[in-house]
């Protein structure tokens, strides 16, 4: 068929130049890690406003929580941030622990404090798998991370029955000892993780095309972090010395000598190095617990499994999850249930400062400072 | 020099790729599903299974239908109905026992805190995976027959638990049959007594001074001492 003679090819944007595009990032998008949307005011390829719109996901976990049993709200933890499900568990344990007064033994004590780490370094690893992934290196160094995820993640599997909704702390302890030739398996893993790292440090964090698409993109400076209540590794990679393992001293980690990473820009590519220097360090704190652990019971004698009612009080336990400070504030009135049981959930109060980082900036930037965040939509929404 | 960080990358990439053929530090890490399995590990849960002794499942099953799995469980999955008769349970006493013993496979979360309160060892957790159905409703509700497996499969699928289980269960079935034997060494030495009481009050009677007012007396104590252990 031949075209009209009078009609001429005219461009979609013709006459329109100057005008502003609103594009809606998500809910469906695969940049956004699940179900999170970002409103994007576009001028050509600069964000102009950028808003965070999230909830798709969310599951009512407050308020289930408030009609469940203090027991019963431990594998909904698992559930927040499902990447790190034994840290959630502490969190939780240790605000319960401080509302009840209930003594953590000793081999708990080590107990967590591996898991806990083992989770750090796991989430850490996938963290840089996804990001690399965002920014277009598709699959390799994301299969990699998953590789060596799927060691830690094979360790927590047969320690708490689980892969990743583990269930696996008490209050007053933990549920189960550790089984035969654990601590050999355990030992194993960690002795051979920093080939991994080397070796993902030789593959990317000396690319050219990585440094030159991340350094300078999504800065974030200390006042801002400070002021907007960032936590983790995002903050230190601002160059904020805060870390709640040195500040709370919580659990055993006084006990052994770490270093806390910091950052000096504060842009992506701080935030990709911390990662990797953090789960070096975890490593560092894994070995000698590893080899300390004494032996003993696991579990407080005075919890009580069924039957739990602490007496009327409030309580805020946190820790330093993998992605900033986890905290639960739980109010008892005495019942089997909390009165009030709030989550702090690092990964949102993390995600409050998008627009800030994204100003200015293309739209594939917005996804790589997304990506550098470190959020999971189920803590998120929750 | 710029591109030399991009160089060594690629190497390393070469590395692993011909590695996964050739080098044993650096294998293939995955494996083909159907045809090759990995045993699961020895803590796996999947979804929960109830115990039963006696080669009738139904029969032998341990639960009491106390109902604290029922309310323990955080998405309150179970769903049980209390029968009306008693029936006796692996050490001979007298227990209720479930009618009906349900649960969602849809709705349960593999949490394992059913059988963490359950203070029988009536419920345990499989390593069952392969759990889909073509049935979107019935298929998914599972009830106690489907639920039913013997202690034979618990001990072959979680060794150390199981052992630790049976341990316990023979110490509550030697408690058991230690009271028991108690309660009849009791009956019989109070009937023993009360017959030696009895016979030397008969003995007495025609020697003794006082024959026959006391003599009703020393049996009715014996018999007030037989009577709780009887009950």
């Amino acid at each position: 068929m031949d075209a009209p003679a009078n009609r001429t090819v005219q461009s979609v944007g013709q006459g329109r130049e100057g005008e502003l595009l609103e594009v809606a990032m998500g809910p469906q998008h695969p940049s956004t890690h699940g179900v999170f949307r970002m409103d994007v005011v576009l001028d050509g390829e600069t964000v102009v406003k950028l808003k965070p719109v999230f909830g798709y996901l969310h599951r009512n976990h407050e308020k289930i929580a408030e009609n469940t049993s203090y027991l019963g709200s431990m594998p909904y933890t698992d559930r927040l941030d499902y990447f790190c499900s034994l840290s959630n568990n502490w969190a939780y344990a240790l605000s319960v622990e401080k509302l009840a007064g209930l003594q953590v033994p000793e081999r708990a004590e080590y107990i967590r404090l591996i898991t806990a780490e083992l989770t750090r370094v796991l989430n850490h690893t996938c963290l840089v798998g996804f990001l690399l992934q965002d920014m277009g290196a598709l699959g390799t160094p994301l299969m990699y991370a998953f590789r060596e995820r799927e060691k830690i993640l094979d360790l927590i599997e047969s320690l708490t029955g689980a892969r990743m909704m583990c269930n696996y702390m008490r209050f007053g302890g933990c549920r189960c000892d550790l089984p035969a030739g654990w601590l050999d398996e355990a030992k194993k893993v960690v002795a051979e993780y920093p080939r991994f790292l080397d070796e993902f440090d030789k593959l990317l964090s000396g690319n050219e095309i990585l440094m030159a698409r991340t350094q300078g993109v999504g800065k974030l400076s200390a006042e801002l972090a400070i002021s907007a209540g960032i936590t983790g590794p995002m903050l230190r990679a601002s160059g904020v010395d805060y870390d709640l393992r040195k500040v709370d001293n919580y659990g055993i980690y006084s006990r052994y000598p770490f270093r806390v990473p910091l950052g000096d820009h504060g842009d992506v590519y701080d935030r990709y190095m911390i990662r990797m220097l953090e789960m070096r360090e975890s490593l560092k704190l894994l070995e000698p617990a590893l080899n300390d652990i004494p032996d003993g019971p696991v579990v407080d004698p005075k919890a009580k499994l069924r039957g739990f009612r602490p007496k009327p009080g409030e309580a805020y336990g946190r820790i330093e999850s993998p992605k900033g400070e986890l905290g639960f504030h739980l109010i008892s009135d005495g019942s089997p249930n909390p009165y009030r049981y709030r989550v702090r959930p690092p990964s949102l109060i993390n995600l409050t400062i998008l627009e800030d980082m994204c100003l200015g900036q293309t739209i594939a930037d917005a996804v790589i400072t997304l990506g550098s965040v470190d959020i999971v939509l189920g803590e998120v929404d929750r | 020099m710029l591109g030399t960080g991009i160089l060594k990358g690629m190497a390393v990439t070469a590395k692993n790729f011909v590695g996964s053929y050739h080098d044993s530090e650096h294998p293939l890490t995955t494996s083909e599903y159907p045809e090759q399995r990995i045993a699961p590990k020895e803590n796996a849960r999947q979804f929960p299974f109830l115990v039963h002794d006696t080669e009738d499942a139904m029969k032998g099953l341990r639960c009491v239908a106390c109902q604290i799995c029922e309310k323990e469980c955080p998405p309150q999955c179970i769903y049980i109905v209390k029968s009306k008769d008693k029936r006796a349970d692996y050490k001979g006493q007298m227990q209720l026992y479930p009618v009906t013993f349900d649960i969602d496979l849809s709705v349960c979360m593999s949490c394992q805190i059913c059988v963490e309160v359950c203070p029988f060892e009536a419920i345990k957790m499989d390593t069952e995976f392969e759990l889909s159905n073509t049935d979107r409703f019935g298929g998914l509700l599972v009830n106690k027959h489907q639920l039913a497996k013997p202690n034979e499969h618990y001990r072959k699928i979680h060794p150390t638990e199981a052992a630790v289980s049976d341990a316990s269960l023979a110490v509550e079935v030697a408690k058991a049959q230690a009271k028991a034997k108690a309660d009849v060494e009791a009956k019989a030495k109070a009937a023993a007594e009360a017959k030696a009481k009895a016979e030397a009050a008969a003995a007495a009677g025609p020697i003794g001074t006082a024959p026959t007012a006391p003599a009703p007396k020393p049996t009715a104590p014996a018999a007030a001492s037989a009577a709780p252990p009887a009950a």
